[in-house]
């Protein structure tokens, strides 16, 4: 259909608004995917950021990348929920029945994720500066950290995507989040990881989220990145792949 | 013969199973265009999975159908381009307006100018004065005609109804009764799906009662009510009321089977 296809990024526009002002609605969103990762930032430096020894001498610095992984990884599991309600209410039905191309209604959410995750990242940025974050990193880096952030949102909500669609209830939808919320604080996000026992730091070096936090962090402090960045490029790209081939082969059985 | 723009709806020889278990077993029907269909069974007849087929939700296993003229396997966008679903569960968005429910809906099928219709839809179903509340804030009668209304945006030429009044109290099944009417005064096809006798009989022009994956019956509710026993017209004195009939025909093919 040439008219179907005319209009994908119109309908994808109306998608977007949609689960925008979904977001904008529910108190509930806001607090967790913003005030809670705040909360914990506040926590870290403030109160446990005095007992741990990381060799910088701006822990807000070193902390900032972690914090912000797990404000996405929270972030994605609304985008689970708001397709798992989108089904359970019919209102998917309806889309389908609708002259416009199906797929926008999957990228419709994607999309969402993408910008209410970028909105919650500066906001959580705005506030680590008020609470003395620097950087000396250029906009070529700045460019770099935004890529891997938008990277790791998409690897993650196509996560999400699965779990919304094959979720039995609504708390399994974001239950699938939990651990992924949880992967930061086993990883270099926090403290280093030379500071853990041997098994524990052996899954700590290799998980994704050391390497992203710490190629994020190189950046934002004008360091060489080295392999890093393309360990977590990897992570991220491959992770996406693999997740959205299983979402697609999940929307394809619901549809 | 009734000529092709006649009909809205022809389905011949449909079939579909779930995983083995067989849910329609050869189902034929047609829905002349202008008219109200009811299509009546007991819960799980498969009612609704002949609406899914019909709206391109589903794919039929085997037989040929037509919507307005178009085949529902091969042309699938053009069948929803032409008609509207109004699926089982009021498909309202909660976290939206009565209002931007409808202007959504309108922009996602391309209309010039989604504001008047939304407003002229709010004020056809009287929901004007909530039009700003959020559909969560409405009751179960007024989610319902925001439901239909959304059907309703772009004037499509055939409606879904899934069995619109379950769960609703007496006084909003009347009014969707009401809007029904309207709706063929207009012209608009309308097939219904419901499990309520009386739905049927106060509605439809033509009633077609599926049962067991298959439709045994169909015709108006004159041609329905011949099909009573005749024997049994000399023992009572009223005329039979569509669930007598429904339960007497169905209770007959029990005992063929």
């Amino acid at each position: 259909m040439e008219t179907i296809k005319n209009y994908f990024f119109r309908d994808m526009g109306v998608m977007l608004g949609r689960s925008m002002r979904h977001i904008l609605r529910s108190m509930d969103t806001i607090i967790t995917v913003t005030i809670m990762p705040i909360m914990f930032m506040l926590l870290f430096v403030y109160v446990f950021g005095g007992a741990i020894k990381t060799g910088t001498d701006n822990y807000v610095n070193y902390l900032l990348p972690g914090i912000l992984l797990i404000a996405i990884a929270t972030g994605i599991s609304y985008t689970a929920y708001r397709l798992f309600i989108d089904m359970q209410r019919g209102i998917l039905e309806r889309f389908h029945s609708m002259p416009i191309a199906r797929s926008t209604v999957l990228w419709g959410h994607v999309l969402t994720s993408l910008v209410s995750n970028a909105i919650s990242v500066v906001v959580i940025i705005l506030v680590a500066l008020m609470m003395g974050f620097r950087s000396s990193a250029g906009v070529l880096s700045w460019l770099a950290v935004a890529g891997i952030l938008a990277l790791f949102t998409l690897a993650l909500t196509w996560i999400a995507v699965i779990a919304g669609l094959s979720a039995k209830s609504v708390d399994g939808a974001s239950a699938f989040s939990y651990p992924i919320i949880f992967l930061p604080f086993i990883s270099s996000a926090f403290v280093p990881t030379q500071s853990m026992p041997g098994p524990v730091r052996a899954f700590a070096e290799h998980q994704p989220v050391t390497s992203i936090v710490e190629t994020i962090r190189a950046l934002l402090s004008n360091q060489p990145v080295g392999n890093e960045i393309w360990v977590a490029i990897a992570w991220c790209v491959g992770i996406m792949l693999v997740a959205y081939i299983f979402a697609m082969r999940a929307y394809q059985k619901r549809v | 013969m009734m000529s092709q723009n006649e009909i809205a709806i022809s389905a011949q020889g449909l079939k579909k199973s779930y995983k083995n278990i067989p849910v329609l077993e050869g189902v034929d029907f047609e829905v002349k265009t202008g008219s109200i269909f009811a299509l009546l069974g007991s819960n799980g007849a498969g009612k609704t999975t002949i609406v899914k087929i019909l709206a391109t939700l589903l794919k039929q296993d085997s037989g040929n159908v037509t919507v307005n003229g178009f085949d529902v396997a091969s042309k699938p966008g053009n069948v929803r381009q032409s008609i509207s679903l109004t699926g089982q569960f009021a498909a309202v968005d909660e976290i939206l307006t009565g209002r931007e429910n409808l202007i959504m809906i309108a922009k996602l099928r391309h209309l010039k100018n989604p504001h008047p219709v939304a407003d002229d839809l709010l004020k056809r179903f009287g929901l004007t004065d909530a039009a700003d509340r959020r559909a969560s804030t409405y009751s179960g009668g007024m989610r319902r005609r925001l439901d239909i209304a959304m059907s309703l945006v772009g004037k499509p030429p055939l409606i879904f109804l899934d069995e619109p009044t379950t769960g609703l109290d007496p006084e909003g099944r009347m009014e969707v009764w009401k809007i029904v009417k309207e709706l063929a005064g207009s012209g608009t096809t309308v097939f219904l799906t419901t499990q309520y006798l009386d739905e049927a009989e106060q509605l439809a022009d033509r009633i077609a009662i599926l049962h067991k994956g298959k439709i045994i019956v169909s015709g108006t509710l004159a041609e329905l009510k011949k099909l009573f026993p005749p024997a049994k017209v000399e023992y009572i004195e009223k005329q039979p009321t569509l669930e007598e009939i429904f339960l007497a025909i169905i209770g007959k093919k029990k005992e063929e089977n």
